[in-house]
């Protein structure tokens, strides 16, 4: 499998008010493979969306390198290329919605990227099937709910035909029914389509259904593993404002006490299993 | 308890004689105890925003009373303004409120509208940032100059230096990382134990409500459908899903090992009760005796 | 009470008036306001109005939305007819004071009246039927020959549809800020004007600082999505003139001949 972001050494600051300007990175190095799915967790400000901008050329690198399939960031005739590549979705929904009629929003990118009209309708069509939004092609954005407001704008980076899909926050502002909305539709893309996911969220829940996860502090990546090596170091996540699943909490505190219980079973069926596994045991 | 709030069959209707004619508040009576810490909960549209809007005096009912300390709000319209300063409203995203050139002078609104001394004004401005962590340089900061975590702190210290005797916050946590939720849900609860005000809190993180409140209520399609503890209330998962709203997780762990067979009530909804509640089922038979 | 604004709003619909290419439409309002403007007698605007009703009815937009979006000019519809009703020259029929009232006067208050009232609906009636896109594809493609001359017509039409994809947006807002500072005991129905002037800062401050963010974030979401001005943009809905296209311009052009018609036996 190949990379479809490599990060060398990247280099990014801030300017500041007082002189001084603020790093964000220093020589910060990643890889994400074409198809996988990657969360990326931290705190407010620790640079996840500084991040993610440098994965689309918003941002560009002060050293160091950012290439997207191949492409490098700095570069400027291959800006469009690479924004093609990667999609992005933002976290405020009705910031992000350019026209007053869903299947027009729909079409701003390909539009933008001189499609053919036939083609437009048919990727058009295909994204709002593939977000589950087709009935509402002709609705005006802002009188539906915020899930369904963020899935038009996944709907409208799909349309692009990206390899590669970048969520900052998409739930920040969703209720939970929303959150649940997006997730699932995010995890589809991933399992269905071989995009390849970047999914920024400080929701532990959505973190656990991705393949990796980065743990981000201070412009730096503290740690990177799977779902399960990372949410078990509970003292690490606490420490940089983080937390684990509740899962995960629960298995701790009677760990803490003396039990011997698996930390990674996070999900809600996995920590009862093993609760089970261990009360049978106690019994007999 | 002294009843501080209380709503009486109160209904509200949107946009009446349009298209968009919507019913928000569908007799709706329920009452605020001194001192209480009580949950609102309802998927997004099932009347809550309608509701806490109608708390303050900010909407006005339809049909049906809201009082306040036994006295009917729209008596008449001193009354109605009154309102405002013992109940404080923090809205979603209040960071979005701020205007001033300080955050001084930001805290300082409310109680400038209140009409009290310049005295009496900076002490509550210093009392307010007192309990929501904001220093006494960043009062000398621009709002816009602060973190997103200590505007919403500020904004909250907006209300919070009105003194209200009843605080209501919709979703003062919304799209803050973990240690700046727990951060904000102490400074309401510091508020709270030295005020002995009623806090409000609408949430949509049930882990957050339930490790909080004394009291929760449910909103679903205009109606109050639930009224009780957390513990009644998360007793019925079923419903909840239905209403389109979860249960905590720990309390789904607990409910899946009942359909396991095991003998555990699911009315734990904190990982420390859950705790409490297994312990002695994992440790084997000596702990139960 | 702002979200009864219906200004700029958009209705979709499947009718022929909605169908219509914006291009029709929006050369059609133009001849709807010259019709307008020549109309002198009480029978070319009974002919104005029928035009009107007429399409109203085919779009199925709802009378009442119609009725409710001319109530933000009731003061100005109200004015406008006092100072038509006193300042009328001819024979008075009532006098007091310094006012006098004539049938003249009478005359021109209704007209007036009428026709800001149709002016107003009939233009809602282009937004009201026609999605922004299309109404900015239209503008876009009539002012076309211009780009030759190097007017920025593709940035002028984006422009104005994103300023009309955020008004319902952005009078959200401003309810909300307005309660929200209502809440902190913020008070805009009482004092005078200055004062009154005063309490809006609350309102205007964080709103142009919403506006502002909201701005910087929407250009750089276009910006993800590959835009880079109007060069080699394609559009899903390419514009093409289609029969019912040239049946409403002739239509139009009727409408306008009975208007001059009717003029010139100044009816």
């Amino acid at each position: 499998m190949h990379n479809a972001i490599e990060i060398r050494d990247l280099r990014y600051a801030y300017p500041d008010d007082q002189a001084a300007e603020h790093v964000v990175f220093e020589d910060l190095n990643l890889d994400i493979r074409q198809g996988s799915f990657v969360a990326v967790l931290g705190h407010n400000g620790c640079g996840k969306s500084t991040l993610a901008k440098h994965l689309n050329a918003i941002l560009l690198p002060e050293g160091g390198s950012v290439t997207v399939y191949g492409l490098d960031t700095r570069q400027e005739e291959n800006l469009l290329a690479i924004r093609q590549q990667v999609g992005m979705v933002f976290q405020n929904p009705d910031n992000q919605i350019v026209s007053n009629v869903v299947e027009e929003d729909v079409a701003f990118a390909p539009e933008n990227l001189g499609v053919a009209s036939e083609e437009i309708r048919r990727r058009v069509d295909a994204a709002l099937e593939a977000v589950g939004m087709l009935a509402y092609k002709k609705h005006a954005p802002h009188l539906l709910s915020g899930g369904q407001k963020q899935r038009v704008a996944i709907a409208g980076v799909l349309a692009m035909q990206p390899k590669t899909i970048v969520l900052d926050e998409p739930t920040a502002m969703l209720d939970p029914q929303g959150r649940q909305e997006v997730v699932s539709i995010v995890e589809k893309l991933s399992r269905e389509q071989n995009i390849t996911v970047v999914l920024i969220t400080h929701h532990m829940d959505e973190a656990v259904c991705a393949d990796r996860v980065l743990v981000m502090d201070d412009g730096k990546i503290i740690a990177d593993g799977t779902p399960k090596e990372v949410f078990t170091q509970i003292r690490l996540l606490k420490s940089v404002g983080l937390t684990a699943p509740q899962t995960t909490l629960l298995l701790d505190a009677l760990n803490q006490d003396g039990c011997a219980l698996p930390l990674d079973a996070l999900r809600v069926d996995e920590c009862a299993d093993a609760l089970y596994q261990k009360i049978k045991q106690a019994k007999a | 308890m002294e009843p501080v709030l209380e709503i009486k069959n109160l209904s509200h209707v949107y946009g009446v004689d349009t298209p968009f004619e919507h019913v928000a508040l569908d007799n709706v009576s329920l009452s605020v105890g001194r001192g209480e810490f009580v949950g609102l909960i309802g998927h997004t549209g099932s009347g809550k925003s309608t509701l806490i809007q109608h708390m303050n005096g900010l909407l006005k009912p339809m049909s049906g009373q809201v009082l306040f300390e036994g006295q009917d709000v729209w008596q008449n319209a001193k009354l109605t303004r009154q309102l405002r300063f013992h109940v404080g409203l923090v809205f979603q995203y209040p960071e979005y409120q701020l205007f001033e050139e300080t955050v001084f002078q930001d805290i300082a609104f409310g109680p400038k509208n209140m009409g009290l001394s310049e005295q009496e004004i900076r002490a509550r401005v210093l009392r307010a940032a007192g309990f929501v962590g904001i220093t006494d340089k960043e009062l000398e900061k621009s709002p816009f100059d602060l973190s997103g975590g200590q505007k919403r702190r500020a904004a909250i210290a907006g209300v919070i230096a009105m003194e209200p005797d009843v605080l209501i916050l919709d979703e003062p946590t919304a799209g803050l990382d973990p240690a700046g939720r727990e951060s904000i849900l102490e400074n309401i609860r510091a508020y709270q134990a030295a005020q002995g005000a009623s806090v409000i809190m609408v949430s949509h993180s049930m882990e957050e409500i339930a490790s909080n409140v004394d009291r929760l209520l449910v909103m679903n399609d205009s109606h109050l459908v639930m009224d009780a503890t957390p513990q009644e209330v998360f007793a019925h998962p079923e419903e909840l899903v239905r209403m389109g709203l979860a249960v905590p997780k720990v309390t789904q762990v607990l409910l899946r090992l009942r359909a396991l067979g095991v003998d555990v009530p699911a009315s734990a909804f904190t990982v420390e009760q859950a705790e409490k509640l297994l312990l002695p089922l994992v440790k084997g038979g000596s702990a139960v005796c | 009470m702002l979200k009864d604004v219906t200004l700029g709003q958009y209705f979709p619909g499947e009718t022929s008036v909605h169908k219509l290419d914006p291009r029709t439409k929006l050369v059609l309002v133009i001849v709807y306001i010259v019709a307008l403007f020549l109309a002198k007698g009480a029978a070319s605007y009974a002919l104005v109005a029928a035009c009107l009703l007429a399409v109203i009815g085919i779009s199925k937009i709802h009378l009442k939305v119609i009725v409710k979006s001319l109530k933000p000019l009731l003061l100005i519809i109200v004015l406008t007819a006092l100072l038509n009703l006193f300042y009328g020259s001819g024979e008075p029929l009532v006098q007091f004071w310094i006012f006098k009232i004539t049938k003249q006067g009478i005359e021109n208050a209704v007209f007036m009246v009428l026709r800001i009232a149709l002016l107003v609906a009939g233009t809602f009636m282009l937004t009201y039927t026609t999605s922004p896109i299309a109404l900015t594809d239209g503008l876009e493609s009539l002012l076309g020959p211009l780009k030759k001359l190097g007017a920025p017509v593709h940035e002028l039409a984006m422009m104005m549809c994103i300023a009309l994809r955020f008004i319902p947006t952005l009078i959200e807002e401003t309810d909300k800020i307005m309660s929200a500072q209502k809440a902190r005991g913020a008070d805009f129905e009482s004092g005078n004007l200055i004062s009154r002037a005063r309490a809006l800062i609350p309102i205007l401050v964080p709103l142009f600082i919403s506006a502002f963010r909201r701005a910087d974030e929407l250009a750089t979401a276009m910006e993800c999505r590959c835009y880079h001005g109007g060069d080699g943009r394609t559009k899903l809905h390419e514009l093409r003139y289609a029969r019912r296209d040239w049946t409403a311009y002739i239509l139009g052009a009727c409408m306008l001949a009975g208007v001059i018609v009717l003029r010139q036996f100044g009816l």
